[in-house]
């Protein structure tokens, strides 16, 4: 796993929640800083691609372990 | 990157029908739009200060009821009185345990990342409805400033 910055609990919550979290939250992070996010709707894993690709931050690591999906975001 | 920008009318005051223009605006404010919702007819429901917004079961066979009521319940045993407050209610609470935001809520983080909500005036004239009922600070406007917007706007959608 790697390091992160900043880490957003997502749990529980549903679309777009999680998105708007994640987007509130890298605001306050400086560009390369990670954030990482820890979810539960399985529509974020499609979703957090897209939010990437919308705007210019990266990505780095997408995966799941017993229904939680944790996602590792660069802040472009 | 250059803005994009998404304009919506908003038509329909139903709790459910309150979801799509907020749903939509908040998150493609967050992905960078610039977003505008003018709200018109029905739709000004949704810009009250005090939401009281209800879902109703009758003249809709596409929802689904608790329990399997839909299955033995007849169509028109949606129509009697409380019905509506009870499926609300149920719907509130199916809502709030899925972790689907409140109305309220997602309204709020539109207002917070500068979604423009502009209300139709000639909708105002025509309910007699009073500014003060609604959100501070929105413009009443017309069909043309409409316009204004969604000219140049790269998605616009009429909900």
């Amino acid at each position: 796993m790697s390091d992160f910055d900043q880490e957003l609990d997502a749990r529980g919550l549903n679309c777009p929640l999680p998105i708007l979290r994640a987007k509130k939250a890298i605001n306050g992070l400086e560009s390369g800083q990670v954030l990482r996010i820890i979810a539960t709707d399985p529509g974020s894993v499609k979703d957090f691609e897209a939010f990437a690709k919308q705007t210019g931050n990266e990505l780095m690591d997408s995966s799941e372990s017993g229904g939680e999906f944790t996602f590792l975001m660069k802040k472009g | 990157m250059s803005e994009k920008k998404l304009a919506i009318i908003a038509t329909k005051g139903t709790l459910d029908w309150a979801y799509p223009p907020f749903i939509l605006s908040s998150t493609a404010a967050a992905l960078g739009y610039e977003v505008m919702i003018f709200f018109t007819f029905y739709g000004l429901q949704l810009l009250k200060k005090d939401l009281n917004l209800k879902v109703s079961p009758l003249g809709n066979p596409g929802m689904p009821m608790p329990m399997g009521m839909d299955k033995w319940f007849p169509v028109l045993g949606t129509a009697i009185p409380g019905m509506e407050s009870m499926m609300t209610m149920m719907m509130k609470n199916t809502m709030k345990k899925k972790g689907v935001a409140s109305i309220e809520d997602l309204r709020e983080l539109c207002i917070e990342a500068e979604v423009k909500l502009v209300a139709c005036q000639m909708t105002v004239d025509l309910f007699d409805m009073d500014h003060s009922d609604f959100l501070d600070g929105l413009d009443f406007v017309g069909a043309a400033s409409f316009f204004e917007f969604a000219g140049d706007a790269d998605i616009t959608l009429y909900i």
